[in-house]
């Protein structure tokens, strides 16, 4: 009997019987419809098929949908019997491309090095299906893309059967070979021309069964691993695109500031490699043979630039107008039996290493791009509008990014890669100096957690959270998204702006406290005024890091020990089952030396949850080691993550998601912040920013993944932030016997760096380097 | 303009211009040789971390005036041909061993300075050490950094 028997079609579709098409065409191409397998609007933010019009209009969306591949994403089995398919999100260190190759290899029955993963470019028929974000891709992917794999898999055994003169039941297909009883083989290549259709047919598969896979589930390494160690991985930077020139931009001294004249333009245009020189919306683009020649120029140029967009306001400033904006709590202050605190979350970069870059090419009636996109439909929209050509006459190639963590849902550098090609007639090669990221780039928004809880007769009864923010730009996508939804989402949720739908769907407290209320508000309405992106988990990390301390203090006031008050309170099971393994493994409660303490805390999202325990070192000799230009301070000398992440499709890569989603978590509390004073943001480099460096990470971190009771896979991009920030700042209070209140701890410290110039906006690059050979 | 001459991954190259512009550039933008990458151009991401006579350095902080012919500089590009064998460096198969990379951005500069620690410490005779590592200065944003010590150990 062949492998085909548990797999046949049942009489009615069943949670593992789907329909997907072989399209019609000489060669083997197979689609699958992405909304298959779609949870119900109720969870998160997820599926969707709105229209809106000025990003599509009637036209194209009347011809796609005339397509029978209309919303459908496709698997090419080539001639070799190699499978490729293009994702239609974007990689940018999580390992969604990795995550994609296995589930089609092992529904496809070929080895994992045979199944290549591109990424997709903008394809407005996808409408908002191709945003990268919420940690969604294998959310939403995981059913569509063994679909399309089963339908190929399905096309090549018929085709077998027929060449091979046997029962399509009798064959066995392995890792790329299709085998008959009798002994006789063929390859998937010597089959996939025949298994080629000339029309477009509909094919009903049986997906299958998790005990049938061999490769979902085990540890992978990364599929371009390869390629990074070798430096052979090309980011945007790196991709050749004759006569695209380095291009920079001079940026105002004040946060958004626009540029009003230039007054040495020729100048500057005649030093050595300066090509172009040329006013854009957000500064002055200069394009020279090198960066170094960019740099330059964007030192030498004289500009008259304007205030920007909030002239003289600093941190303390925009604390106070959180604070005015604060709802109110319900219940009233019970005197002793109340347990209030307030937060303060300062403004953090959500730069990544690879700043924002993109290549453009724009010509008279149509332009290319190429760059690290999360939602590229939107990138070509509005590129569209900006150089005034229709969406269809803008290519937007979606490339690998370096890191994104928010960053890359905006597509700030392609934008003004494109007015920069477009005023200087000519390719660029257009990236964002360093200093430019901190200062003028996306930001976690600022925030503030006021937090009232009443203890009586040793019970928890109410637990109210108000969370107030500055605005969080949510204008790349997901936010048309959650419009178009908004009839389908909950009751009352479609009254709500983006980000209280966002903070509604996704915060949870996962506590029996009696009454809980969480509510966020926002400070204004304007997304312009600083520059915002939900940074990496967005609200979550702040939310948990004000409530699990809370926590720590309802149990302290309880006399009761913070994990025995976790397990005691927590409704739900995954989150008891992933703290009971941290309590466990990290050895909860063991004796700690003064000045050191053990933290831990939970968080519940992306249909998983995450436990976090951690060893701190607060005692002096540690907090005052001396590493030359660096911040020290609190070291995390251990730390445990565990996780609920559903079906583990691959634990390596979750792993890999956790220790970088700890390594965020813990700069968020201890050491990265942004300064806001006088109308712009101090921080201009690495040097300045305070990220997590070796001389900050853990001696030992370790992760665990949970066998979980899900059938479903969770989100891993994000899950590992917020836990691990709370649980960090939830040890330092219990080192130091005082809670933080402000985040990060050290930001009201004298600043450790000198602030960079802001004119010029960028700093020459030094010249003493061989002096620090090592 | 002016021409420098220098040698790149076991080749002698000449490149024509200006005496200022540092080595990253003309890597990146003349040479296309990409694996160094930038990150701050200020000596202190170490994003461009390849070597110079065997040694560690940041391309982004030295001109490329300062060096001459007999200046032998290796990229990640190059690190494998440093060592016998058709095959990889044995840092970068230890890289792939602990499945270290992420995004991957900056993980030529993180292999570079890597093997430059490695090649010192065994110089000295002695074992990698938590301050050897804790010295590493390379940002990973990522935050690899505990596979990092576990692949360079």
């Amino acid at each position: 009997m062949g492998n085909e028997e548990a797999r046949e079609p049942a009489a009615k579709l069943s949670r593992r019987s789907f329909v997907g098409y072989v399209v019609g065409g000489t060669s083997l191409m197979v689609m699958a419809d992405l909304t298959l397998g779609a949870s119900p609007a109720s969870a998160i933010p997820i599926p969707s098929l709105p229209q809106v019009p000025e990003l599509y209009d009637l036209n194209d969306f009347l011809t796609h949908c005339a397509l029978p591949t209309s919303n459908q994403i496709g698997i090419r089995v080539d001639e070799q019997g190699d499978a490729h398919f293009a994702l239609p999100r974007m990689e940018v260190g999580q390992g969604i491309t990795t995550a994609a190759a296995m589930l089609i290899a092992d529904e496809l029955d070929l080895p994992l090095d045979r199944v290549h993963v591109t990424l997709a470019p903008a394809r407005p028929e996808l409408l908002f299906n191709q945003l990268t974000g919420g940690s969604n891709t294998i959310i939403s992917m995981y059913t569509p893309i063994r679909v399309a794999a089963a339908v190929a898999r399905k096309a090549l055994l018929e085709a077998a059967a027929i060449q091979l003169g046997a029962v399509l039941n009798s064959l066995i297909a392995k890792a790329g070979v299709i085998s008959a009883p009798n002994g006789s083989s063929v390859t998937y290549g010597d089959v996939a021309t025949a298994a080629a259709s000339p029309r477009t047919r509909q094919v009903s598969v049986r997906l299958k069964a998790s005990a049938q896979r061999t490769i979902v589930g085990t540890p992978q390494r990364r599929i371009d691993a390869l390629d990074a160690v070798t430096g052979r991985k090309q980011f945007a930077m790196d991709i050749d695109v004759p006569d695209a020139l380095p291009t920079m931009v001079c940026r105002a001294p004040g946060l958004n500031g626009k540029p009003v004249s230039i007054r040495n333009a020729a100048a500057v245009k005649a030093m050595p490699g300066v090509t172009h020189v040329a006013m854009i919306a957000t500064g002055v683009a200069v394009r020279a043979r090198t960066f170094g020649q960019c740099i330059d120029a964007v030192r030498a140029l004289d500009v008259e630039w304007d205030g920007g967009t909030v002239p003289g306001k600093s941190s303390a400033d925009v604390l106070k107008e959180l604070r005015r904006a604060q709802l109110p709590l319900a219940v009233p202050k019970l005197g002793a039996t109340s347990v209030e605190a307030e937060f303060i979350f300062n403004f953090r970069s959500g730069s990544a290493l690879e700043p924002n870059c993109a290549i453009a090419d724009v010509r008279s009636d149509s332009a290319t791009i190429w760059s690290g996109l999360k939602s590229p439909i939107t990138a070509q929209g509005l590129i569209a509008k900006e150089l005034g050509l229709p969406q269809r006459k803008v290519t937007v190639n979606v490339v690998q990014g370096g890191g994104s963590f928010g960053r890359k849902l905006f597509s700030d550098g392609a934008i003004e890669a494109a007015r920069a090609s477009k005023a200087f007639g000519a390719p660029v090669r257009l990236m964002w100096h360093r200093a430019d990221e901190p200062r003028q780039g996306r930001v976690h928004p600022m925030a503030t957690s006021r937090i009232r809880a009443t203890v009586l007769l040793g019970s928890v009864i109410t637990f109210e959270q108000r969370h107030t923010s500055v605005t969080t730009d949510f204008t790349h996508g997901l936010g048309e998204r959650l419009t178009a939804e908004a009839a389908a989402l909950p009751t009352g949720l479609g009254n709500l702006t983006f980000s209280e739908s966002v903070f509604m769907l996704t915060q949870e407290l996962p506590y029996n406290f009696g009454v809980i209320t969480q509510l966020l508000n926002e400070t204004d309405n304007d997304p312009r005024r600083f520059n915002t992106s939900s940074v990496r988990n967005i609200y979550s990390p702040d939310v948990a890091t004000a409530n699990e301390l809370m926590v720590d203090r309802l149990a302290a006031r309880l006399k009761q020990d913070p994990v025995a008050f976790r397990r005691a309170h927590l409704k739900s099971r995954v989150v008891k089952r992933v703290l009971n393994r941290a309590a466990e493994l990290g050895n909860w409660g063991k004796a700690m030396p003064a000045g050191t303490a053990q933290g831990i805390a939970i968080h519940k999202e992306y249909k998983g949850a995450t436990a976090v325990l951690v060893e701190i070192d607060c005692r002096p000799e540690t907090v005052n080691r001396k590493v030359r230009d660096a911040v020290t301070g609190p070291r995390i000398t251990k730390a445990l993550v565990v996780i609920d992440a559903g079906v583990v499709i691959n634990p390596t890569g979750i792993k890999a998601q956790m220790m970088g989603g700890f390594m965020d978590g813990m700069a968020q509390t201890l050491t990265y912040g942004n300064h806001l004073v006088d109308g712009h943001f101090l921080e201009a480099s690495w040097d300045n920013s305070a990220y997590t460096r070796q001389w900050n990470t853990p001696f030992d971190f370790q992760c665990e993944v949970l066998d979980s009771e899900s059938k479903e896979p969770g989100g891993v991009g994000e899950a590992g932030v917020a836990a691990s920030m709370a649980a960090v700042a939830c040890a330092y209070a219990r080192a130091t016997g005082k809670m933080p209140t402000e985040f990060p701890i050290n930001f009201h410290d004298p600043l450790h760096f000198e602030p960079k110039s802001f004119i010029p906006s960028v700093p020459q690059s030094p010249t003493d380097g061989l002096s620090y050979t090592s | 303009m002016p021409t420098h001459t220098f040698k790149l991954n076991g080749e002698t190259v000449t490149v024509e211009v200006e005496d200022d512009v540092r080595i990253l550039w003309v890597l990146r933008d003349i040479l296309g040789v990409t694996g160094p990458k930038y990150g701050c151009g200020i000596n202190v991401c170490k994003a461009c971390t390849s070597h110079i006579n065997g040694k560690a350095f940041n391309p982004c902080s030295v001109p490329v005036d300062a060096i001459g012919e007999d200046d032998e500089i290796t990229t990640i590009e190059g690190l494998a041909d440093t060592v016998a064998g058709d095959g990889l460096h044995p840092m970068q198969d230890a890289w792939l061993e602990h499945d270290v990379a992420q995004c991957g951005y900056c993980q030529p500069g993180q292999i570079m300075t890597a093997v430059a620690l490695v090649n010192r410490v065994r110089q000295e005779g002695r074992a990698i050490t938590e301050d050897d590592l804790d010295a590493i200065r390379n940002v990973c944003r990522c935050g690899t950094y505990s596979r990092i010590r576990d692949a360079v150990r």
